[in-house]
């Protein structure tokens, strides 16, 4: 066990675990963030996406020890009001089916958008592309994509 | 206006619950509040009246409907509700939508399943908001000394025009809860509805882009331990014995410990398919000290039964295909005599492996059983079928048990089979506390309760002038027989022979999104491309000439068929007109159809150019699945099938190699991605007012013989073997 002190969504949180923790439980088990899903715990598909310093990241293989003063950004701190403009397209293209795997989609695909505030359809299939959404709403998510990318 | 009754023989459908309790005033629970707008919270009522099991009504005009079937995606959170508040007559602004627990006392088949929940909860549906609106009339009428059926509603308003008086049904909501249930309710005529027919956003929208907890595998409860299991590694082994010492003293671990889930003799329901009667439990205080704990165990198990390999199901199920079935499971005419007199015969097999379900979220389980009662809290497609194995196994009566449903991260079947809701109870009795049960990824792929692997041989005779003169097909599966004996193109051919053989196998297998029919249609629809080749015909013309047929002249008792022809006829022509079938694009299409969980789907899919295995341009897809309760939704059901059918076909499969699943996470079991799924999708739907029928499964089957046909088009290769990323058929020609 050992103590950390993390920024995660603007605020400092201390946490006593194990250094070989992954961030995703880190969140989950310890901080009460579920928002941050598990899916398949070796980076495969998507659903535990969070931001490191503004990227995407998978906390599903992001040990607790490594992160450092690094800035972490989770699906409940995108935005204060759920308002976000990646999730304001996402409601209107009415994407979600279980929902289960979106708000992995939504963290890779607002950090796109940080970067790359007008991309191709190329360019957001290949950013996507490590989310995987077992549902196939795929069609739906490229046009809330561009749909944000357009406000 | 249509009059339907409120009970039938002695079953009420509709009761009045307000009138037992006085006008219950219900919290709200942390599954509750999901579609709550900031004004509806900042307004909420002080009493809520319930007016039965499906609504009640709160003083100041909102409405809370509970959704009485299990979400898993299929969007009935939505859908549901929107049926009740079409005939109560209210603002779809002011509805907030509650999951409703598992109550068999007031709701019919609170299951997810078969694409049926809209189809067989119609009825009761409407007439639960129908019902009540009854009951708010009468109780105005009764405040304002008018006759009841003068007074007209609209948006949760009463008004009574003759006298001037208007009121919300908030302020008549207290009066109505003594109003007797009626006999007989009117219903709204199909056609004259405002809320169905109308688009309306996922309830859960919000909830979800936001990371709201919403799943089961969100439920902290306080004292709540983890729970993770280990079970055998191959089919066909048991527990034999363990040395768990070290492994309890690692940090945060609780207990280890082998327990039975299923004693011997004890009563199953269908529901539990697929549990393992022994297993080993770990628990703990995280999830993390039960991964790391489960890595260090080391579980000693022996053989139980045979070490099947997915090259021994092959075999298997390729010498059942040489072998006749002792009965036919349908025969019209003389088969082999019309091959002998053919002008053409036409002969493929087919073949589709094993597949997980994969849902998204991992099974998992809440459970805290302690000697007095069970909660069970968590994600499950049957938990009525539940609750009776948890009263078997826990030996408690029924009413001590509740199980209250979350939202589900993905069903596809496997959320039907629920022995994860008995491992939790089972776990939480012993430990004598709370825990949530969570399989890790591994545990969730390699214990499933898979698609039955396949194989299907089809022959087909043509006469001189192509028609099809004789139609044999005999499949297998391993623990399923595949075949719809009166399914098309039975009744459509004069010569006809259905035969079905399963092959018993100890790798569990059960229901899988469109249970068989997501491997057979795909089979049959791209024979029937085969055969319309040798018949010269184009393959859609080809197809509605089976369907005139089965219309004008069908074979034997058409009340035998499993299928209205006219209706798949009607898919078939509005595919062909939206997709301009016919003319030139460029691009190799393909077309199909199917009916499957009572609707009709047929579909036109262009591929790109280029490559082995070429990307899906567009599909245009038609849709009968009678009236369209929420569009938008529909289609995203829709969409999402004829993803999942091509992903499957295309990349995915489940192996054994001596009874060990090959696969067991996602860096080796392929699925579907963002660059590989279709680039456009169109749906159209057949506008024909009949009642409403499921779209969870139906527009997946078709589309794997949609591709098949159009890969031909496009590559010159008839495309056999599922994964088709694997086959490498030769050349046609």
């Amino acid at each position: 066990m050992a103590s950390f002190t993390l920024n995660i969504n603007g605020k400092q949180q201390e946490v006593d675990v194990d250094p070989s923790t992954p961030m995703l439980w880190v969140l989950r088990d310890h901080l009460n963030l579920v928002g941050t899903k598990y899916g398949c715990g070796i980076a495969q598909c998507g659903a535990c996406t969070i931001h490191l310093d503004g990227t995407a990241t998978r906390a599903c293989m992001l040990t607790v020890s490594s992160v450092g003063n690094s800035e972490i950004t989770t699906i409940e701190g995108l935005s204060e009001e759920g308002d976000h403009p990646v999730q304001k397209a996402w409601l209107e293209v009415d994407v979600p089916q279980c929902g289960y795997c979106q708000a992995g989609q939504i963290m890779t695909a607002s950090a796109l958008l940080e970067k790359n505030p007008n991309p191709t359809d190329e360019e957001i299939e290949m950013a996507m592309n490590g989310n995987i959404c077992r549902c196939g709403t795929y069609t739906r998510i490229k046009k809330a994509v561009k749909l944000a990318a357009k406000s | 206006m249509t009059l339907v009754k409120t009970k039938i023989g002695r079953r009420a459908f509709i009761r009045n619950t307000g009138l037992a309790s006085g006008g219950l005033v219900i919290g709200f629970n942390w599954l509750a509040s999901c579609k709550m707008t900031p004004e509806q919270v900042n307004n909420l009522p002080k009493e809520w009246f319930e007016l039965n099991g499906f609504l009640k009504v709160g003083d100041n005009g909102l409405v809370t409907i509970m959704s009485p079937n299990p979400e898993i995606g299929q969007n009935v959170k939505t859908s549901m509700p929107m049926i009740v508040a079409e005939e109560l007559d209210v603002a779809w602004k002011d509805v907030i939508v509650e999951q409703a627990p598992l109550n068999t006392d007031i709701f019919t088949r609170q299951l997810a399943g078969g694409s049926q929940s809209i189809r067989q909860g119609w009825e009761s549906l409407r007439m639960a908001g129908a019902t009540a609106r009854h009951m708010l009339k009468e109780a105005a009428a009764q405040a304002w000394g008018v006759p009841a059926n003068e007074i007209t509603t609209k948006d949760g308003m009463l008004t009574h025009e003759a006298s001037g008086n208007s009121a919300g049904y908030g302020e008549m909501a207290s009066a109505a809860t003594n109003i007797e249930v009626p006999e007989e309710v009117e219903l709204k005529d199909n056609g004259s509805f405002s809320i169905i027919g109308t688009d309306k956003r996922n309830v859960d929208g919000k909830d979800i882009v936001t990371g709201k907890p919403l799943f089961g595998l969100d439920v902290y409860k306080e004292g709540m331990l983890t729970a993770m299991i280990v079970h055998p590694p191959a089919f066909g082994m048991k527990y034999k014995g363990m040395n768990a010492d070290t492994v309890k003293t690692m940090p945060g671990i609780k207990d280890v410990f082998h327990f039975v889930v299923y004693p011997e003799g004890m009563e199953k329901q269908w529901s539990d398919g697929g549990g393992i009667p022994e297993l080993v439990a770990i628990v703990g205080n995280s999830t993390w000290e039960c991964m790391q704990a489960k890595k260090a165990l080391q579980v000693e198990w022996e053989q139980d039964s045979m070490a099947e390999s997915t090259s021994y199901h092959e075999k298997a199920l390729a010498e059942l295909l040489e072998k006749p079935t002792e009965a036919p499971a349908r025969q019209d005419g003389d088969v082999e005599s019309a091959f002998k007199s053919a002008a053409k015969i036409v002969e493929s097999t087919y073949s589709a492996p094993y597949l997980a379900h994969n849902t998204m979220e991992p099974m998992n389980f809440f459970a805290h059983v302690t000697p007095e009662k069970a909660e069970l809290l968590g994600p499950i497609q049957t938990p009525e079928f539940a609750e009776k194995t948890l009263a078997a196994r826990l030996g408690m009566p029924l009413e001590k048990i509740d199980i209250m449903m979350t939202r589900m991260g993905g069903g596809f079947g496997r959320r039907l089979y629920g022995p994860f809701v008995i491992e939790a109870a089972v776990i939480s009795q012993k430990m004598n506390a709370p825990i949530k049960l969570v399989y890790t990824r591994e545990d969730d792929m390699t214990q499933g309760t898979y698609r039955p692997s396949y194989k299907v041989k089809y022959k087909a005779g043509l006469d001189e002038s192509g028609n099809l003169i004789a139609w044999h097909v005999r499949g297998a599966g391993t623990n399923d027989d595949l075949i719809f004996e009166n399914r098309f193109p039975a009744g459509a051919v004069d010569n006809y022979l259905a035969e079905k053989h399963s092959l018993t196998t100890n790798v569990t297998t059960g229901a899988w999104r469109a249970p068989r029919s997501n491997f057979i249609a795909g089979a049959e629809q791209a024979f029937m491309d085969e055969v319309a080749e040798a018949a010269g015909k184009d393959p859609l013309e080809f197809r509605l000439e089976l369907f005139d047929r089965a219309i004008n002249n069908p074979v034997g008792d058409p009340e035998n068929n499993d299928y209205d022809p006219e209706r798949y006829a009607g898919v078939l022509k509005l595919v062909k007109e939206k997709s301009n079938w016919g003319t030139d694009t460029g691009k190799a299409r393909g077309v199909a159809a199917y009916y499957c969980h009572n609707s009709y789907v047929a579909q036109v899919l262009e591929l790109e150019d280029g490559g082995d295995m070429p990307r899906v341009d567009k599909i245009t897809c038609a849709v009968d699945c009678g009236i369209v309760i929420n569009p938008i939704a529909a289609k995203n059901q829709i969409e999402g099938g004829m993803i999942d059918g091509i992903g499957h076909s295309t990349y995915s499969a489940l192996s054994f190699e001596n009874g060990r699943p090959e696969q067991s996470n996602f860096d080796t079991y392929r699925l579907i991605r963002h660059s590989e799924s279709p680039k456009n999708i169109e749906v159209h739907f057949v506008d024909n007012g009949i009642d409403p029928t499921g779209l969870g499964e139906p527009s997946l089957p078709p589309v794997i013989g949609a591709l098949s046909n159009a890969l031909y088009q496009a590559t010159g290769r008839r495309f056999y073997k599922q994964p088709f990323i694997n086959d490498k058929p030769p050349l046609v020609g």
